[in-house]
């Protein structure tokens, strides 16, 4: 198996000509904000991706991969919140303004790496990686799987929203975190800040898939696939199943939370909302649309839904649920292998005509 | 004892004794040492005579008074005079004409307590109870006598209740009661009065005679406080889990039977909620009197409509994915999007007004709790539709055909059993009593778009924790997570609480991965 198929080379030279062209376009063709909204497309896409790794090759179907996304969101949230530093409301050099609000006087103990680009960095990846490694360890160990699977991570996010929504949390309860004003010493605002944050999003969706294929081409990658199709036999020729269900499964989350962390700066808020049930399986029909374990197809239906997301809501507001229900209902009743699926099974189909008459 | 009472109260009642009229002792009434009124007014406050009142009142406000031209008495309101005996207006009078009848601070004092011990000989059982409250409310040591003589006389249980009540609240603040007589006085108080008394008990504390009564007495309360504080929890826990079992139990059997999780649950429940305001406006504005009626009528049209749409869903789309759960959940959940946003664009998306018929509003006292009658019925409806359930599941042929998929799916087919039939039965079923299950709930949450959205994750919980298919299961899922959920509130707060038992549910599926109780058979094996 390569590890740039035609899918992805597709995929991939797509995405560099829209990175280069979409900031050129950007003021005459295009809106002032399409880089922002780009942007945050090509988030949504790496969040697609990484769900995609779980369910597309290990038949996790993952009704909480929101949360790893919100948790990223949230760690830059809160570096992000600590650079405003004494331009908030209340001045505070040390506080944000909602523990000011709430009469803190000190930084809670799991806010202090949150001062430290770097420890933030390590953080987007460490906080969502533990938080799946250990739910993932017991889940896989307990052999908990399928829509059982599905419901107990549905429960896990919308445990999470109900904590964050707390204002004890200290994570600014319902509010969230907003009112960004730099990173790095550059305002959020900027074009060049934007650019920056378009092409590491756009950087982090390459990155990404490449992982994510350089993971399912492997060896490993097989057996995944062996144990989505065939689990218990795949155990009976001695594979340890629940090890490569976890270590994907960690993975994944890191690349959820990095499409969380890029999202914050360019939509300037998080909020426990991030956390909600819905959003999570929203993100499973823009990787049934793209495709199922085709990863490109999988970013290319995120970045689908969401242009028709932005679009729909814009002209009809009361139309987006319709169709997005629509949307569920025909996808996996009639394509059930997603647009990418779909185009792949008519080529050999082609080829084989020619072949049979000859 | 008793002699020493009744000797006290032949002493402090001469007047009584006397027999004299109620006019003669009225008249009289300025005259004499201020002992001897005194006693007068007692007279005329245990008299039961109904003019006591205006009299009493006017003579502690300085408005009673004798005209100087014929000697009556009268009550001098505004310048202008009435017979304070016959009632009949007596002109107008100004300051000379009359001489006011004087009283002190003592004797003001008396008659304030007599006034308080009026209602005490009134005509009905309802207003001497309520006369009693007052005193147990303001006790004061004049009124003992006035409640003593009450007491012999009281025939009413209740009334003698309360009059028992205020005559050991009046023996606690009077002087010269005998320390048994408090201790006394107090055990009835404690006893009978519970956490009410708390604040009344706490200053005897202080009291060297009574400091060790009244330390048992607060301790007894306090344990009886905190018996009837888990008493309130156990109940809130079951009426959480009797909700709980009711939005949880069709998504179970449709889990069990069809092995598919309906995610469009939740939006079937409020098409339910919704269904049973549509009955409400109807009634109100063509047959207002149907009112009470309303949910025994929105019942059978609330099962029929979520029944319908259920079938339709499972011959639509649940039928082409069987064997793709995973793809059956999707679906379901667009089905859910769909019905969210119809409501919303038909009904709005604020919440409708469903009302409480006369016999689900109100509450009844059961061992000092206060249970609401829409909680009461709530709980009821949710083991009847339990019931009706497992009459259906044991009792017909459907149920049997059902328990048969559920075990074995391919077997059930080999044996004649048209399964496909029985799949959309079943999720008809489901959904139906989702609709039920709405009616009842729009009882007691708000009827709005997102009423199900409210109940998905909870109703998931349960059919995790009691295990797929399983009624029992369920049952036992619900009231248990209904009854730890309000047990840990107190502890947690609310969200936390959710929280934790979210993360219980989550490790608890590490030791039981099929639940509580696991269905034998196929269909849950994913």
């Amino acid at each position: 198996m390569r590890l740039i198929d035609r899918n992805m080379t597709v995929f991939l030279g797509g995405l560099f000509i829209l990175t280069v062209a979409i900031p050129l376009m950007q003021g005459n063709i295009l809106p002032g904000y399409a880089i922002q909204l780009a942007g945050k497309y090509l988030c949504y896409a790496l969040l697609a991706v990484a769900l995609d790794l779980v369910w597309g090759y290990a038949g996790i179907l993952s009704l909480g991969h929101g949360a790893f996304f919100a948790l990223g969101a949230y760690v830059m949230g809160m570096h992000l919140m600590r650079e405003i530093g004494t331009r908030g409301v209340y001045a505070n050099p040390e506080l944000p303004d909602f523990m000011v609000f709430l009469n803190w006087d000190s930084l809670p103990w799991y806010w202090l790496a949150s001062g430290s680009f770097a420890a933030t960095l390590a953080l987007i990846l460490l906080v969502p990686g533990c938080l799946a490694f250990v739910f993932g360890w017991f889940a896989f160990r307990a052999r908990v799987s399928g829509v059982y699977l599905s419901i107990i991570t549905q429960a896990m996010t919308y445990a999470l929203m109900l904590a964050f929504f707390r204002n004890e949390m200290g994570f600014g309860g319902n509010n969230g975190l907003t009112d960004f004003k730099d990173l790095l010493g550059v305002s959020l605002s900027s074009p060049e800040m934007r650019l920056v944050l378009f092409i590491a999003s756009a950087l982090a969706l390459a990155g990404g898939l490449l992982l994510a294929r350089a993971i399912t081409a492997s060896h490993l990658g097989r057996v995944l696939v062996a144990i989505r199709d065939a689990e218990s036999r795949t155990r009976f020729l001695g594979y340890r199943v629940e090890h490569y269900k976890l270590f994907v499964w960690t993975v994944s989350a890191m690349m959820a939370g990095v499409a969380g962390a890029l999202y914050v700066p360019q939509v300037g808020i998080v909020n426990p909302g991030e956390f909600a049930p819905a959003n999570s399986i929203e993100v499973v029909i823009w990787v049934a649309l793209g495709g199922r374990g085709t990863l490109a197809g999988a970013a290319l239906g995120a970045i689908m839904v969401a242009l028709t997301r932005t679009l729909l809501t814009g002209w009809l507001p009361d139309a987006w649920l319709y169709a997005l229900g629509a949307l569920f209902i025909l996808v996996t009743l009639y394509l059930p292998k997603g647009i990418v699926g779909a185009l792949g099974d008519l080529r050999p189909a082609r080829k084989q005509s020619k072949e049979v008459p000859a | 004892m008793r002699l020493i009472r009744l000797i006290l109260l032949c002493l402090i009642m001469p007047a009584a004794a006397l027999a004299q009229s109620f006019e003669e002792i009225a008249r009289a009434l300025p005259e004499g040492s201020y002992d001897d009124r005194a006693d007068r007014v007692s007279a005329l406050a245990s008299s039961g005579d109904p003019r006591a009142e205006a009299l009493l009142t006017a003579l502690v406000g300085g408005d009673l008074a004798v005209l100087k031209s014929d000697g009556r008495l009268v009550i001098v309101t505004d310048g202008s005079a009435t017979d304070a005996l016959s009632g009949d207006p007596a002109g107008s009078v100004t300051r000379r004409d009359v001489t006011p009848v004087r009283v002190n601070n003592n004797l003001r004092g008396h008659v304030r307590a007599a006034l308080g011990t009026l209602g005490l000989v009134a005509e009905s059982p309802a207003a001497r109870t309520r006369a009693a409250a007052q005193v147990e409310a303001a006790p004061d040591p004049a009124q003992l006598s006035a409640l003593e003589a009450a007491l012999s006389r009281e025939t009413d249980t209740k009334a003698r209740d309360a009059l028992e009540i205020a005559r050991a609240s009046v023996l606690l603040v009077a002087p010269d009661a005998t320390p048994d007589e408090r201790a006394e006085a107090l055990a009835l108080i404690a006893e009978r009065r519970g956490a009410a008394a708390q604040g009344r008990i706490r200053p005897l504390l202080s009291d060297p005679a009574l400091k060790d009564a009244a330390r048992t007495a607060l301790a007894d309360i306090e344990r009886a406080e905190a018996l009837r504080g888990w008493g309130l929890t156990l109940w809130q826990g079951l009426s959480l889990g009797s909700v709980l079992l009711l939005a949880a139990i069709g998504l179970s059997i449709t889990f069990g039977v069809c092995g598919v999780i309906n995610m469009a649950h939740g939006e079937l429940v409020m098409l339910g909620a919704y269904t049973t305001f549509m009955v409400q406006e109807v009634i109100r504005t063509h047959a207002p009197g149907l009112f009470d009626w309303s949910l025994a009528i929105a019942l059978p049209l609330a099962f029929l409509v979520t029944a319908a749409i259920g079938i339709a869903v499972e011959r639509g789309i649940v039928r082409r994915l069987y064997g793709r759960p995973l793809e059956t959940l999707l679906a379901t959940w667009g089905v859910s999007l769909i019905l969210q946003q119809a409501v919303r664009s038909i009904f709005g998306p604020n919440n409708r007004q469903v009302g409480n018929p006369s016999w689900m509003s109100g509450s009844v006292e059961v061992l000092g709790l206060s249970l609401t009658w829409n909680r009461i019925w709530i709980m009821l409806f949710a083991l009847a539709v339990f019931g009706f359930l497992m009459l259906v599941l044991r009792r017909t042929a459907l149920g049997l055909q059902m328990r048969a998929v559920t075990q074995n799916r391919a077997m059930a087919a080999e044996m004649g059993i048209r399964t496909g039939r029985v799949d959309a039965l079943t999720f008809g079923l489901g959904a139906g009593i989702a609709g039920l299950a709405g009616v009842a709930l729009s009882q007691i949450d708000n009827v709005s778009p997102n009423l199900g959205q409210g109940y998905i994750v909870d109703s998931f919980m349960v059919v995790v924790f009691g295990g797929a298919g399983s009624l029992w299961g369920t049952l036992a899922g619900a009231f248990t997570l209904g009854i730890v959920n309000k047990l840990a509130e107190p502890l947690a707060g609310a969200m936390l609480a959710k929280v934790m038992i979210l993360i219980f549910i989550i490790l608890f599926i590490q030791k039981r991965p099929r639940g509580l109780f696991p269905t034998r058979g196929r269909a849950v094996e994913g």
